[in-house]
């Protein structure tokens, strides 16, 4: 059978981001990917945030910027809270996040997986596309290689980089399929509109972009929301939603319903007018954080990105992308580590839990380790829209009769019990 | 479902490379279990659907490959893998 160094199952980020690091370490790393091109079978809300993950990659700045392998810079931020009467947005702009060296930026998958394939291609890292992984080959319990596409292919180490449902972890026997209070489903569509009318739209200047949280009734008390951001020229409008929710949640609805209701709305249907859907895209997302890890290596094993259980849904950000950059370099680092030694058992490997855990992946999902147990409060996804929205209504309303004060306003909509209710929640809230 | 044409249409976009055999399969004797009902509702692309006689049939054409009723429904009713190499949605966007 053939040998190389490392395979790394998936050309997804983490497994790019490896495949970069090996082989600019002069390691000889092979990518397996099923796709017809890197990307083809990944999807993103989405956004990608620059700070967590320059240092991890530091040579592949400013090119990342220059060639194009990110849509727009997010300057403005919006929340909306959606009641089926009402939307409450915020905006936020930041002259900081609008300049370089920029905050974060809009991303389409397509392209970027693509572009850093080929600079990890270019650094020698080799990429075998449209070949499938369908088994792991063992030898006294630890991993020598896979078969892909029908042929053996021999490693010291495969990384497995292949997604959320990571059939090399768990045909490894690290994890067992998941279960559905832990996953959301995420879905798209790129709708495709000029540049400068996406700039028009939403009042952003030549080449920003806007980032823009949806909660509230859209989900009808699902845990999930909906997201908006501005590419090139399209905008990527979808929705989450816990995957235990669209099995529970009464009354029952079909997923790909929410997202249409969610396009019809007053606030988004006038802002893809004239817009022409380009695609259509799913994918799971892990939603259980910390308590969701697993042991992320074992004999000739490693695991990185979401096939780690690496994402992290805060409410505000929700993030997945730079944990699979980080975990992807930081288990090539490992490698390294271990290669010198010449040693790739769980043991010699398990450096790359230590460098995880001194890296801001462990120690974000650490910190965090309280938002899914936060988040799980359907209040959140259904009365507090609605009660924003009741709130500035009366603000704003002005009726036949002469108006109350404006606390006295609030209080009608706010009272005792109400208030108690808003605290007992924003306890759970101090915790994150 | 009712109207599914919306659905239907935006599928319609999506680049797809035939499968040569279904990657995912109902196995055989579990068509009316609960799980699968879930799955109506779960599945961003509409496969599962009730038939006349109120088994849930699958229809491959159209798979995301997201993982949602692989989640949803559990290995011991489906028989769940990937699209051959080469085959199924290739993601121009994503």
């Amino acid at each position: 059978m053939e040998k190389f160094e490392v395979i790394i199952v998936g050309a997804g980020l983490a497994g790019l981001s490896a495949a970069y690091t090996l082989a600019q370490n002069g390691i000889e790393a092979v990518v397996v990917e099923r796709g017809d091109y890197p990307g083809a079978k990944n999807a993103t809300g989405g956004r990608l945030y620059l700070n967590p993950v320059k240092k991890y990659l530091p040579d592949l700045w400013p090119a990342l910027l220059e060639e194009k392998a990110l849509e727009r810079p997010v300057a403005v931020e919006l929340l909306t809270m959606i009641a089926p009467e009402t939307s409450t947005t915020l905006r936020f702009r930041s002259g900081e996040f609008a300049t370089p060296p920029y905050h974060s930026f809009t991303v389409l998958r397509g392209v970027l997986d693509r572009w850093l394939a080929k600079k990890a291609q270019e650094k020698g890292a080799l990429l075998v596309t449209k070949n499938r992984v369908e088994e792991l080959i063992r030898e006294n319990g630890k991993v020598i290689g896979v078969v892909a596409g029908g042929e053996e292919l021999g490693a010291e180490t495969v990384i497995a980089c292949d997604g959320v449902l990571s059939f090399v972890a768990e045909k490894a026997g690290g994890r067992t399929p998941g279960l559905p209070r832990n996953y959301a489903v995420g879905f798209k569509e790129v709708i495709e509109l000029p540049s400068r009318r996406i700039e028009e739209r939403f009042a952003l200047g030549e080449n920003e972009g806007a980032a823009n949280l949806f909660l509230g009734s859209l989900t009808k008390g699902r845990f999930g929301g909906g997201f908006l951001y501005t590419n090139r020229s399209s905008i990527s409008l979808g929705m989450v939603l816990r995957i235990q929710d669209l099995m529970d949640v009464h009354p029952l609805q079909e997923a790909p319903r929410f997202l249409d209701d969610f396009k019809a709305r007053p606030e988004i249907a006038p802002l893809l007018a004239g817009g022409e859907t380009v695609e259509y895209s799913a994918h799971v997302l892990p939603e259980a954080g910390f308590g969701g890890l697993i042991r992320p290596f074992a004999d000739g094993l490693l695991v990185a990105g979401d096939a780690a259980g690496f994402s992290l849904n805060v409410g505000l950000t929700v993030r997945g992308m730079e944990f699979a950059i980080a975990s992807g370099v930081l288990a090539a680092r490992a490698f390294r580590q271990a290669r010198e030694k010449r040693d790739f058992s769980a043991s010699s490997l398990s450096v790359y839990q230590k460098f995880l855990e001194e890296s801001f992946v462990w120690q974000d999902l650490k910190t965090f380790q309280h938002a899914p147990r936060f988040l799980d409060n359907p209040r959140l996804f259904d009365h507090y829209p609605q009660l924003v929205g009741e709130i500035f209504q009366s603000l704003f309303h002005i009726g036949e009769d002469p108006k109350q004060r404006l606390f006295a306003t609030v209080k009608g909509k706010v009272g005792w019990g109400e208030a108690w209710a808003v605290l007992k929640d924003l306890r759970g809230g101090f915790k994150i | 479902m009712s109207d599914n044409s919306n659905l239907k249409t935006k599928l319609g976009k999506n680049v797809f490379k035939p499968v040569k055999e279904p990657h995912i399969r109902i196995r055989p004797g579990l068509e009316k279990d609960p799980r699968l009902q879930a799955a109506i509702y779960a599945c961003p692309a509409g496969l599962y659907t009730l038939n006349s006689q109120g088994t849930v049939q699958l229809e491959i054409d159209g798979c995301l490959e997201c993982g949602t009723c692989r989640i949803v429904c559990g290995t011991e009713v489906l028989e769940w893998n990937y699209p051959a190499g080469g085959t199924g949605v290739q993601f121009r966007f994503g």
